[in-house]
């Protein structure tokens, strides 16, 4: 199955794990996502290789990025009738608190779409959804 | 920073590798100076984000673009001390091409009592003059209680690290 029918498979069915595992990257960090009602959670697993500062241990804040960057890719995908992926055109993170080594969950708003461009608010955290780890904000192009 | 050129890169040549996921997307270490960095990121199949095009992901380029600052920033302090990031920012200015290593280039623009500013580029080697992506990052300089626990000796840098991950 390509690309543009997993899109259409995933909007119709609201499953996107088989669109996130045809994305290598994804699945280099093991992501998966799952329904909590209407909601996305993305789940970023606790896996080794994703690890970045070996004294704490933290998960490298690079994965966080991709992972947060990726689940506003597919909330978008879930959200917006598109035939392609969507470009990201900015990427602003700030980390709250030290990834831990452990399960990390991420949910995305779509603050605003555009014709084109559509502004995405992703929220990541691991021990409480109040207790976000990190916080970011992307520009999609459509 | 008192130490050489060489001294700061083959430092850094033992460090960055022991962080897991560098070692994973392969990221080698290029050049050091005081406040700069330069490195690089192969292509793999693994790191693509859009298997249509074979073009990498963000998330790759971000982890670049995150080390190459972070560290940047530390070789910009007088003692090798980890310094968390606050927050950063990438912009992309184009896709990059599939089958090509990106060199991710670093630099410390401020360093303040408490915070240093980093900027850096992505680019294709031979290929400056058109980016792929633009990042500034900021990180935190440790108080001097919580960086006793967090330097890492000059000449054992990776044994420091792999003690320290030993602990905990």
């Amino acid at each position: 199955m390509d690309l543009h029918e997993l899109m259409v498979q995933a909007r119709e069915n609201r499953n996107f794990q088989d669109l996130i595992s045809a994305v290598p990257y994804a699945r280099l960090i093991g992501m998966s996502c799952f329904n909590l009602g209407e909601e996305l959670v993305f789940i970023l697993p606790e896996n080794s290789d994703n690890i970045g500062n070996p004294t704490l241990p933290a998960i490298h804040g690079g994965v966080i990025g991709g992972f947060m960057e990726n689940a506003a890719i597919f909330q978008v995908l879930g959200n917006i009738e598109t035939n392609r992926i969507p470009k990201v055109v900015d990427f602003s993170l700030d980390y709250l608190r030290p990834g831990r080594f452990q399960d990390t969950f991420a949910t995305c708003e779509v603050v605003r779409q555009g014709r084109k461009v559509v502004n995405v608010s992703v929220s990541a955290w691991q021990v409480r959804r109040n207790e976000p780890i990190a916080n970011a904000r992307t520009h999609l192009l459509l | 920073m008192a130490m050489t050129r060489e001294e700061l890169t083959r430092q850094m040549q033992q460090v960055i590798p022991l962080l897991k996921h560098c070692a994973v997307l392969g990221i080698k270490v290029l050049d050091v100076d005081a406040g700069k960095l330069s490195l690089e990121l192969p292509y793999s199949e693994f790191i693509i984000g859009n298997p249509d095009t074979g073009v990498i992901h963000g998330g790759p380029l971000t982890t670049l673009m995150d080390t190459a600052c972070g560290f940047a920033a530390i070789a910009a302090l007088d003692e090798f001390v980890l310094a968390p990031t606050l927050d950063l920012r990438i912009d992309y200015m184009r896709a990059a091409d599939p089958g090509k290593s990106v060199i991710g280039d670093a630099e410390v623009y401020r360093v303040s009592s408490n915070v240093i500013f980093a900027r850096g580029i992505a680019y294709h080697n031979e290929e400056k003059d058109q980016p792929i992506a633009h990042c500034t990052a900021t990180f935190m300089r440790l108080d001097p209680d919580v960086r006793k626990d967090n330097r890492v000796e000059n000449n054992s840098a990776k044994n420091k690290i792999e003690k320290m991950s030993g602990e905990s």
